[in-house]
């Protein structure tokens, strides 16, 4: 599964719509606890968050996640939609809670 | 920066050094030294895997500059050999290193904790991912961390 199969299911609300929308899903990832994700985060996940700020895309670009999922309709704060803009990263929201969040990523996947 | 085989043979039989200055507070920054190291790393067909170790020793060490320090300067080798990167401070010093080594503590305020850090995790996870790392601090001067990853 690709990113623009992500945007194209509807799932989400698309926040910003990165460079790179052919870049593969590997798996839905759910954590907040920054120095984890940093450790932890699969390389193409689909990261499942309620951490909206600056530093979430600082470790998004050192992971090699592929998109993060703003769970909760968690807030994504001005620096760093600007920040997303500008790297050409992919940024969904849901108001769905993490799990489901990350269990609508897992169920199209394996569609 | 485009790189030819030459520019790479160059880099790879010589060392390179890049100098970062990491402001305090400024979490708008944060993370840009070590996504510049890693893309240079990357260039030079370093493995992802000891990327990934550089990438987090390196972050989790900017990140405490700009929680707990006024800031300081990150200084990075890359040889042949190995990765050498040394962040040197001007905070308040670390009073127990012990303590600061364990796994969960953390001296972090609220407003830290709210952005996703403050876990204690920082030092434990610099030495983790590490291969050598050494520290030397002085009360109320600042606080150096010389951090090694081999390459193989």
């Amino acid at each position: 599964m690709k990113i623009k199969d992500l945007i194209d299911a509807n799932l989400f609300t698309v926040l910003n719509q990165g460079k790179d929308v052919e870049q593969e899903i590997t798996k839905p990832f759910c954590c907040d606890l920054l120095s984890i994700c940093m450790s932890k985060t699969p390389k193409g996940a689909a990261w499942v968050t309620v951490m909206g700020n600056i530093n979430t895309l600082a470790v998004l670009s050192l992971t090699d996640a592929s998109c993060i999922i703003l769970a909760e309709n968690a807030v994504f704060d001005e620096p760093a939609l600007e920040k997303a803009k500008s790297e050409g990263i992919t940024v969904f929201r849901t108001e769905l809670p993490v799990f489901e969040s990350a269990l609508a990523v897992y169920n199209l996947r394996n569609d | 920066m485009k790189m030819d085989f030459m520019g790479v043979h160059h880099i790879m039989t010589d060392r390179i050094t890049l100098n970062y200055e990491v402001s305090a507070e400024d979490f708008t920054r944060a993370g840009e030294a070590s996504s510049d190291v890693k893309k240079k790393l990357k260039q030079m067909g370093v493995e992802p895997s000891t990327i990934t170790k550089v990438a987090i020793a390196m972050y989790e060490g900017e990140i405490n500059m700009v929680i707990h320090a006024q800031g300081g300067q990150i200084n990075v080798v890359i040889s042949p050999d190995e990765v050498l990167m040394k962040l040197a401070d001007r905070g308040p010093g670390i009073n127990d290193i012990e303590k600061a080594m364990e796994a969960g503590f953390s001296t972090a305020p609220d407003n830290i904790r709210a952005l996703g850090f403050g876990a204690g995790m920082g030092l434990p996870n610099m030495k983790k991912y590490s291969d050598e790392m050494q520290i030397e601090t002085e009360i109320g001067k600042g606080t150096t961390v010389t951090m090694k990853v081999f390459l193989s």
